[in-house]
């Protein structure tokens, strides 16, 4: 067991199910959902094995992982590996795959190319997640993004084809710059040109440079982020996305940004990323409290998850950037809170359209009196969203906060404020959706959720609950890795207040 | 300073043994009838009371283990790690001491009191279970929330009853009302913890902690700028919680809620909460000098004149009691202001027990008038309703300060303690809130309870059943001996609370009697006008007579002083305003407009200005290659030079 290579196993078992897929006839249906339930089910079994094998006292930085020539005579490497950032990454993943699959029940058309790229989308980001490699992480990176065009614009709704061409433009322009930067880095690679990350961690280059290569990658990873102003893609993809592709859209694919900030960006440029933090801090506040101030004015319930989820990736991009061990690990263990509140919030939005085909918020009201259980579950996201102690979400924007406190002082304060915004558009859409007398009388028969849609919200409440009790299993693997960014980050200069702060003792 | 936490912890006896299961009971409970609550139906009710009975018994026994340890009864104890990243690490960290104990009996107490009245109360409601899941979840924060060791997990149990608080306002979430009156009460809240949290965050970068002992290990050590900073940051939060100016209005509006709600989380104990923080960091208090301790004192004595006034004129009889529930907290920070930590708790325990029992005696009234709040209405019925109509004056005399009444004791101490501490303005500030309390209580009770009998159309009035009675008659001899606690030579409070809040500075000899006689006195004479202006025969006409000379002013006290109006037209519509810019203007024409023109006309250019509906994905492959081949272009140009 311990030779296994787990972490390429994990990776490649979708591609596999695809085989599996490939010799199922298109008009079996229910083979096919099963099928692919089965895939992603034993996939998460597998990533199970890599938790459980993870070391999080480890001394080197990545484990579990391959190491092989590919292309040598280019310096191409198949080079995999986690740390305690992608390992929650890849989980997530893992994780919220087999719920997308259940989620993807209303699929009936052209089912077998659905669930195909839905499992090339999980080997896709998994790759992501796992690649040390730039050239193998850059094929990842764009394997990814052409299942998920695929999905919004051929399974999507009203004006997909526009939501996915938008999607697509976005990212291609941001993906093109960060291959310019890359392929200017392979050839400064102090021992020569190669692709291996970690080689290529030690290439010296001078601050201008790294301002420009940094920015290169900033493009790609601000884009998928998304960071104010250049998330307008956002909330088009999801309104119109499928349910499932809003949920790994928002649970998975919106991480993939922060991941590479933290993977390559910083590492990569520390000096470019220091001079640079006052901005992207400033537009992470911005878009806290912009996201959040556009979400309560939303008429359409996905439309408004969507802007919810512009401010809260801006608590990810304002602790990822602020300097201190608190707020990475924060901004880290935000990334997957997120993933499970705004999953679950629409995977709850999208049954709701199930029922009713609609998620104009005028549309409902009422609601907590005819489909309770669906209410109950709704709030307990909403307020996991909204940073409620005791939830998930509230242990990784306290960490931002706290964290950004250190260093920032008093940027803290418009960053804190969109705690209070997201209490009011969480609970002023709750109220009209689900308070009030039924007065709309196609509601009145509405069914509550039925057990496989509570299948699929289950684990993720559970989860939820259990790391906003007990978040050490997740901070105690996040802590190592974030803290071996923020020194990269703190390299070269010294900075009196933070040490101070952070040497208080307890 | 752990080594404080060490010290106590070896002290003496494991007091804090019982304290987990003191929270886990009502919690086990609550999501049990979660789950399982509608299949048991009736059931729910007796299980959640015997839950928080429970952990009455288990506070019972904690109490006294903290009695017998003397005065360093302190103890503490880490359950499991919560959030622990570098240097900073809080758990689930438990604190039994002489406050907290207190603060068990009286939540655990009054709490079961409540649970027992509402099977009565709530009989017949369609949600019957889930309220008691509600109200037993609500219990289990507030212990987390007076047992917390660290300002982060009172912080939990802080943010915990907020949500039950929203939960049980809006239990008849089909009524608009109590729906807008939830969400209100959260939101307003939030806006106060956002100033807890920057309280918070002060904290850890000043004391590289948020322990309690430790924070208050280390207050001396704080410069008092710092401290006042940390404080009125706290208090901000506090004042969010507990009802003050300018935080207070979602308090009256929370009404809406089943009114054994408005009993205990309304009146008893969540409100309370702000008091117990600021008793709780003390020392911080402390630290900083006068300023923070007077904007306390100064905002507590201005909330508690102007609640008053506002209870003067309300009609709806549970609306009264709101504002005089925020006026006897402005009361309590009153007394903190001015250093008497324990004069406020003595406050917070005096007032528990009487205004619980006056919003049970409202809900009785309610109850047996078939929902009607206005107390123009109503009249004569402690002939009808003996038992509510006889505890409920008790619980108005306590409140009005008439000696021997609970009340009393408690309102004399803290007005004593103010002066004590040459707090003058404060204090005739507090003397005349005493009185317009008396006019205002009796006003309701006169109204309500004497006079001939007066009830809506088509009411049959009967007095309550046993489980009600069952709270209101324990909580009524509490009004009128609950005095006891701290009487002189007999049980003292003041002196039990000292290891925790210091001692405060009391008048004595003469001036303490003649200052106790003041109290006196205004409540007496409160009571007198309310008589003359609404029992006597004359009433009617003084009272016209009393309108005709300021109507505006009589006007404006029913709107409430325009107050939601001005937060309405000042923050709220310039907010959806400024939303509604952005989100249907700006966001769309401007900034999607200018990023998503940028992209394609880089995209047109790069795809030498084919449309691009057609054929993408296969262009997007050319662009990736052509891309490719320009950098490896500029590289060997590069490399050429």
């Amino acid at each position: 067991m311990e030779d296994l290579p787990v972490l390429d196993l994990v990776i490649f078992a979708p591609l596999a199910g695809i085989l599996l897929l490939a010799f199922i006839p298109k008009e079996r249906l229910d083979a096919l959902r099963y099928v692919t339930l089965g895939v992603t089910l034993v996939t998460f079994v597998i990533s199970l094995g890599v938790l459980g094998q993870f070391d999080p006292s480890a001394q080197e930085q990545f484990q579990l992982g391959s190491s092989l020539q590919w292309i040598p005579e280019w310096g191409i490497g198949y080079i995999t590996g986690i740390d305690g950032v992608s390992l929650w990454m890849v989980m997530l993943t893992t994780f919220l795959m087999p719920l997308g699959v259940l989620a993807s029940w209303s699929v009936t058309k052209r089912a077998k190319p659905y669930f195909i790229f839905f499992l090339a989308l999980e080997t896709g980001l998994l790759g992501v997640f796992v690649a040390l490699d730039m050239f193998l992480f850059y094929l990842f990176w764009e394997a990814s993004l052409v299942p998920m065009y695929f999905l919004i614009g051929m399974w999507g709704y009203g004006r997909r084809i526009y939501a996915a061409m938008k999607f697509f433009l976005f990212t291609l322009v941001g993906s093109l710059l960060m291959l310019v930067a890359i392929v200017y880095l392979y050839f400064q690679a102090p021992g020569g040109p190669t692709f291996s990350y970690v080689e290529l961690l030690d290439t010296p280059l001078t601050l201008d440079v790294q301002r420009l290569l940094f920015l290169g990658f900033f493009a790609s990873f601000a884009v998928k982020v998304p960071l104010v102003p250049l998330h307008t893609w956002l909330p088009d993809a999801h309104t119109e996305a499928p349910t499932a592709g809003s949920v790994l859209l928002a649970g998975v694919l919106l991480k993939l940004g922060a991941y590479g900030l933290i993977r390559f960006a910083i590492p990569l440029f520390p000096d470019a990323a220091r001079d640079l933090a006052p901005i992207i801090v400033g537009l992470s506040i911005v878009g806290i409290i912009y996201g959040a101030l556009i979400a309560t004015m939303q008429r359409d319930l996905k439309r408004l998850v969507a802007y919810s989820s512009v401010a809260h990736l801006g608590f990810v991009t304002l602790g990822i950037f602020v300097g201190s061990v608190q707020g990475m690990s924060g901004g880290i263990l935000q990334m997957v809170s997120h993933g499970l509140s705004s999953g679950a919030l629409f995977m709850l939005v999208g049954a709701l359209y199930d029922r009713r085909h609609s998620r104009q918020i005028a549309d409902f009201g009422g609601l907590a009196k005819t489909v309770p259980v669906f209410a109950g579950i709704f709030l307990l996201v909403a307020l996991s969203s909204l940073g409620l102690p005791g939830l998930s979400g509230f242990v990784g924007e306290f960490l931002i906060l706290l964290g950004t406190f250190f260093t920032y002082r008093w940027w803290v304060v418009p960053a804190a404020f969109g705690v209070v915004l997201a209490a009011i558009y969480l609970l002023w859409s709750y109220q009209r959706v689900f308070h009030g007398e039924v007065t709309n009388e196609a509601n009145r028969s509405l069914p509550d959720l039925n057990p496989r849609e509570l299948a699929m919200l289950a684990p993720i409440v559970a989860l939820i609950v259990f790391i906003g009790v007990y978040p050490k299993p997740f901070l105690e693997r996040i802590e190592p890795s974030a803290q071996r960014v923020v020194d990269t980050f703190n390299r070269s200069t010294v900075r009196p207040e933070t040490a101070s702060v952070q040497g208080g003792g307890k | 300073m752990n080594d404080l936490v060490l010290a106590a912890e070896g002290a003496s006896a494991d007091h804090t043994a019982l304290a987990p299961l003191i929270i886990a009971l009502p919690l086990a409970s609550a999501f049990f009838l979660m789950l399982f609550g509608k299949r048991i139906d009736r059931l729910a009710g007796v299980i959640a009371s015997g839950a928080i009975g429970g952990a009455f018994l288990a506070s019972i026994i904690t109490f006294g283990s903290v009695v017998a340890a003397g005065h360093e009864a302190a103890e503490s104890h880490r359950f499991f790690d919560w959030i622990t990243v570098g240097d900073f690490s809080v758990g689930f960290d438990l604190l039994v001491d002489q406050l907290s104990a207190v603060m068990l009996l009286v939540v655990t107490g009054v709490g079961t009191l409540i649970h027992v009245y509402s099977i009565g109360y709530m009989h017949g409601d369609a949600r019957y279970s889930r309220f008691f899941a509600y109200l037993n979840l609500f219990v289990a924060f507030m212990l987390i929330l007076v047992l917390a060791e660290n300002l982060l997990l009172l912080f939990v149990g802080w943010e915990g009853v907020g949500l039950c608080s929203y939960l049980l306002i809006g239990f008849w979430f089909e009524k608009p009302s109590a729906a807008d009156a939830a969400k209100k009460a959260f939101i307003v809240n939030r806006v106060g913890d956002f100033s807890f949290l920057l309280g918070i965050f002060l904290l850890v970068a000043t004391v590289g902690s948020l322990s309690m002992v430790a924070i208050n290990a280390e207050a001396g050590a704080m410069s008092a700028g710092v401290a006042t900073a940390i404080a009125l940051l706290l208090f901000g939060g506090a004042t969010g919680k507990s009802a003050q100016i300018p935080l207070y209005v979602w308090l009256p509006d929370a009404m809406a809620g089943p009114t054994p709600v408005s009993a205990l989380i309304h009146a008893a104990t969540m409100v309370t909460a702000g008091v117990y923080m600021v008793a709780r960091l003390s020392p911080v208090f402390e630290a900083s000098g006068e300023v923070a301790l007077l904007v306390v004192g100064v905002v507590g004595a201005a909330t508690a004149l102007w609640a008053a006034v506002m209870a003067s004129f309300e009609y709806d009889i549970k609306k009264v009691l709101a504002y005089s529930t925020i006026s006897q907290l402005g009361y309590m920070f009153l007394a903190q202001g001015a250093h008497a930590y324990s004069a406020g708790i003595f406050h917070l325990v005096t007032h528990a027990f009487f205004k619980a029992l006056m919003f049970l005696g409202a809900g009785a009234v309610m109850h047996a008038l078939a929902g009607e709040v206005d107390m123009r209405k109503m009249g004569g019925l402690r002939k009808a309703m003996p038992i509510t109509g006889t505890t409920f004056l008790m619980g108005c005399l306590a409140i009005s300060g008439i000696i021997p009444f609970a009340g009393f004791f408690s309102k004399d101490a803290l007005l004593a303690a103010a002066w004590a501490d040459g707090r003058y303005v404060l204090w005739a500030v507090g003397v005349l809130t005493a009185f317009l309390t008396a006019f205002y209580m009796f006003r309701l009770y006169f109204r309500v309870f004497e006079g001939p009998l007066k009830v809506p159309e088509g009411v049959h009035v009967h007095d309550v059943p046993p489980t009600m009675a069952a709270a209101l008659i324990p909580l009524g001899i509490l009004s009128v001996v609950g005095g006891v606690i701290n009487l002189p030579g007999v049980l003292t409070l003041e002196h039990f609370l000292e290891p925790v809040v210091g001692e405060a500075q009391v008048p004595e000899g003469a001036i303490a009697w003649v200052l106790g006689g003041l109290a006196f006195v205004a409540g007496a004479l409160g009571i007198a006008l309310a008589r003359a202006v609404y029992l006597s025969r004359a009433s009617s006409l003084r009272r016209r007579k009393a309108y005709s000379r300021a109507p505006g002013l009589v006007d404006a006290a029913r709107d409430k002083f325009y107050i939601d109006r001005i937060y309405g037209y000042g923050i709220v519509a310039p907010g959806k305003a400024l939303s509604s810019y952005l989100a249907n203007v700006f966001d769309p024409r401007y900034v999607d407009g200018i990023v998503t023109g940028t992209g394609r006309l880089v995209a047109r250019a790069s795809e030498n200005l084919r449309g691009i509906q057609t054929g993408y994905v296969r262009n997007y492959a050319l662009v990736f290659l052509s891309g490719a081949v320009v950098i490896l272009v500029i590289q060997l140009v590069r490399v050429g030079l």
